[in-house]
């Protein structure tokens, strides 16, 4: 087990070299040259001389890359250019939001999708069962954004339940912190819990066939013990798939609810970046959310062993 | 009576379909006393399962009784809800199921499986449940126990698995077992085995059995009374010997006759009306092949290794002339399977060559083979007609696709008569080419495949289990075809089976395999009726026969 999961991290190394690539080369694909580009409409021939040599523009494709690569392996992903910070601080100091919501909105999508979607197959056909699917098909409709809004004015501004935007740090208590991420996530987990509940329902439903349930119940077991003991952990497989996939998902809805809940994360950093031209901290974080996203898969593929004997590597 | 265990009282049995509801039992009376084993034994769609899970509550949603009662020691069990009915599952009543290994949760620990059914209906600790749980193993006379507690389903063989369910089944002490075909799709030897074992177990603990299963000689064996169901209603009901030396239904005497024996011929399963038909094929003489003609086919010295481990396949000769058939039999593992797909060249093999009118095909990789001019030559029947049709092509599509992968036709006219008159060959109704797979009986699928194997006139044709999949009937009408077909068209068929009598009937020779290695071989009937070797011998002896000797017909 040891060795197949080093051999994986292994493995993630070619797949992280070409990401890398990709993101380098992101300078260059955007069209225009980059030093003209990255100092804007009011720089004079100077300025524009300065960038291209404090990013040494001017040497080979190549050789830029493989410096770029250097200084990354030696954990200097930069400066940025607008605030002249090193873009290692800039998202060190943006992770935390981020990650809060993340785990938050994951946490809120395993508690209230899975139930749903066992309870939905159960009661297959049923009113209870077409009254989650219909919520489910809401989930999917609505952009985060309409979400986001909606939830904020009912919650924070008519009934002052919550806050209406802003993060504190999980160091400056438990109900603080997480009173601040319970509209986000709720946000960012509709798609996500609508998402879950339908996999874990025709998984659930798959499963409720098969003649080992007929098997626990000719034992006389209870419909509890058939759900989660039998079924659910035969449906595993399917769920923590998508519940895996559903990660890359959050990366791209954690940018606009950051930006309608003011929550300064990542997301928040990767607008303002792309909004400046920031190239340097654009390449950190999209290069730190590849990286997220692999060793998500990563950890997949160990569930999978602990799920399914079966499944060996 | 007061003595009945259980009594079943004019059962209906409905099941809602998108069609309206459709009954599948029609009034079925039965008794059970208490300690006996009564045999149930139908055709596919006559209701015998369908009568053990309304027995046992365990129907599916769409299935509902509609009329008479179950009395189990008196107490109506359609009657029981909730609390009441998951005391009766499982503790006075159980059930084991046909293909054990899906019947176990796959990612579930097999000791767990038992404690599971032991904890429901006991209140005990863990450990004392794990503790029964490996008594039980023992009485399952499983090997090494303590180790296999821990095991999976997957890394347990078939007859195993059904050793668990068996295990779980009496976990309890029932009262009543029913089986529904609990050795359906196992080997005959393991058969043998478990059925004993069940009958053993049966008779210490003085459990009442209800034996559900589609073959006669094996109810034969172990029941001495047997009900035969047709349509969702009982015809007959009577001891073994009874039903075979003068069965008195009508569909008895049909089911009696379509059930091979050691003795049948493949001409004995034929109908009154297709037999003149038939004799005129059989009384044509066969073209005698001049000496010295090459065999059609030539294997030599085959072997297949697969990742780790021992050899599946070693060392395997063989050679057939055109229009031969040849019966390749032995129990699961013992490499039949595996030798027929190198021959068909589905798999490569690790060593040796196959040599097919004389050119060398064993080297040519298997997945460039569908190249060859040779694929259309050599084709494949597979095992179960219900997995191996594309749910999405028609009949029609089915058919016609190798004709226009391999013989380059294209959609027409032309083409449609080919289809047509593949059909007709294989005696498929030509009003069902437009239907998809769902649509059409066992039976018809089963022509089906057979209809799309020979559509471009083959020479070899490879049988892998065509029939175990079929019920006694449609199995004797598709062995007469494939029969049929071979004298008719000299294409040779190398049959795969592990149904000794269906081999003895249809194969002029057979090999008989055990662990990759071929054990035995010769002309079928000498070979099965003068055994040179233990293992042929044990093969032989486990196949339930239907007895129609002297012994059984005095005992009357």
């Amino acid at each position: 087990m040891l060795s197949y999961i080093l051999r994986r991290i292994a493995a993630t190394l070619p797949v992280m070299a070409i990401v890398a690539l990709f993101v380098f080369s992101l300078l260059y694909i955007a069209p225009g040259d980059p030093a003209v580009v990255i100092a804007g409409d009011q720089a004079s021939p100077e300025d524009v001389d300065r960038i291209r040599q404090s990013l040494g523009l001017n040497r080979p494709f190549l050789v830029q890359f493989g410096s770029w690569v250097w200084r990354i392996l030696h954990g200097d992903l930069g400066t940025s250019i607008f605030t002249n910070l090193p873009v290692s601080a800039m998202i060190g100091q943006r992770l935390g939001p981020t990650l809060s919501l993340m785990i938050v909105t994951l946490l809120l999508t395993i508690v209230v999708a899975v139930p749903l979607g066992v309870v939905a197959a159960w009661k297959a056909g049923s009113l209870i069962d077409r009254v989650i699917m219909g919520f489910a098909v809401f989930g999917f409709s609505l952009p985060v954004f309409v979400v986001g809004y909606m939830l904020a004015y009912v919650f924070a501004l008519e009934l002052e339940w919550l806050p209406v935007q802003g993060y504190t740090p999980l160091t400056q208590g438990f109900w603080p912190w997480l009173e601040n991420l319970i509209l986000p996530a709720i946000a960012l987990g509709c798609v996500y819990i609508a998402l879950v509940a339908r996999i874990t329902r025709a998984a659930m439903l798959e499963v409720l066939q098969q003649d080992y349930i007929r098997t626990a119940k000719a034992k006389g077991l209870g419909q509890g013990g058939i759900l989660f003991i039998h079924a659910l952990k035969n449906a595993a497989v399917p769920i923590v798939t998508v519940i895996g996939i559903g990660i890359a998902l959050l990366i791209g809805g954690a940018v606009v609810t950051e930006s309608v809940f003011a929550i300064p994360g990542l997301g928040r950093l990767t607008i303002d970046a792309i909004l400046r031209r920031d190239y340097p901290v654009i390449q950190g974080i999209v290069l730190l959310f590849s990286f997220v996203y692999v060793l998500v898969n990563l950890m997949i593929d160990v569930v999978y062993t602990l799920v399914d004997p079966r499944i060996r590597y | 009576m007061s003595e009945d265990l259980l009594r079943i009282d004019d059962l209906h049995v409905a099941f809602s379909t998108r069609r309206g509801m459709v009954e599948a039992v029609r009034g079925v009376t039965l008794t059970v006393k208490a300690g006996e084993m009564l045999g149930l034994v139908g055709e596919s769609g006559s209701g015998k399962s369908v009568t053990g899970f309304a027995t046992t509550r365990l129907l599916d949603a769409a299935g509902r009784v509609t009329g008479g009662k179950i009395l189990f020691r008196g107490q109506d069990v359609t009657k029981l809800r909730g609390d009441d009915l998951r005391q009766l599952q499982g503790a006075a009543m159980s059930m084991i199921f046909q293909n054990p290994r899906a019947a176990l949760n796959p990612i579930r620990a097999i000791g767990l499986q038992i404690a599971d059914a032991i904890l429901t209906h006991k209140r005990i600790s863990k450990e004392a449940a794990r503790a029964e749980a490996l008594d039980l193993l023992r009485a399952v006379q499983i090997r090494d126990p303590e180790q296999r507690m821990n095991a999976y389903p997957h890394e347990l063989s078939g007859g195993m698995c059904q050793r668990v369910m068996i295990a779980i089944a009496i976990s309890c002490n029932p009262a009543l077992l029913i089986a529904d075909e609990p050795t359906t799709g196992l080997d005959v030897t393991t058969q043998k085995v478990v059925m004993d074992l069940l009958a053993d177990i049966a008779a210490a603990r003085g459990m009442a059995t209800i034996l559900i299963t589609h073959d006669l000689g094996l109810a034969a064996r172990y029941c001495r009374r047997i009900a035969v169901m047709e349509r969702g209603r009982i015809v007959e009901e009577a001891s073994p010997g009874k039903l075979f030396s003068a069965p008195q239904h009508a569909y008895t005497r049909r089911l009696v006759a379509a059930s091979p024996t050691a003795t049948s011929r493949i001409e004995d399963l034929v109908t009154e009306e297709e037999r003149e038909r038939y004799n005129a094929i059989l009384d044509k003489p066969r073209p005698v092949l001049p000496h010295g003609t090459p065999p059609l086919l030539e294997v030599r010295k085959l072997a297949k290794r697969f990742d780790q481990g021992s050899a599946a396949v070693a060392d395997f000769s063989m050679t057939m002339a055109g229009g031969e058939s040849v019966g390749l039999v032995g129990e699961s593992g013992s490499g039949k399977s595996t030798t027929s797909r190198m021959i068909c060249r589905l798999i490569d093999p690790s060593e040796g060559d196959i040599v097919f009118d004389g050119q060398s095909i064993g080297h040519v990789a298997s997945r460039d083979f569908h190249r060859s001019p040779l694929r259309k030559e050599i084709q494949m029947v597979f095992q179960d007609p219900n997995e191996s049709l594309n749910p999405r092509f028609t009949a029609f599509d089915c058919i016609a696709h190798p004709l226009m992968r391999l013989d380059g036709m294209r959609t027409g006219e032309a083409l449609r008569q080919r289809v047509e008159e593949c059909a007709q060959r294989v005696g498929l109704p030509l009003d069902l080419l437009p239907r998809f797979p769902h649509q059409l009986s066992g039976g018809q699928k089963a022509r089906v495949g057979i209809a799309r194997a020979i559509a471009c006139r083959p020479r070899l044709l490879v049988l892998d289990e065509p029939t175990a999949a079929l019920d006694v009937s449609v199995q004797a009408v598709v062995l007469q075809l494939l029969d049929r077909l071979r004298r008719e068209n000299d294409i040779a068929l190398l049959f795969v089976s592990h149904d000794l009598n269906v081999v003895r009937m249809l194969c002029d020779r057979t090999i008989v395999l055990r662990n990759g290695g071929i054990v035995e071989q010769g002309e079928s009937r000498a070979l099965f009726d003068n055994p040179k070797t233990d293992y042929t011998r044990r093969l032989v002896e486990a196949i339930p026969h239907i007895e129609t000797g002297p012994t059984l017909a005095a005992a009357l």
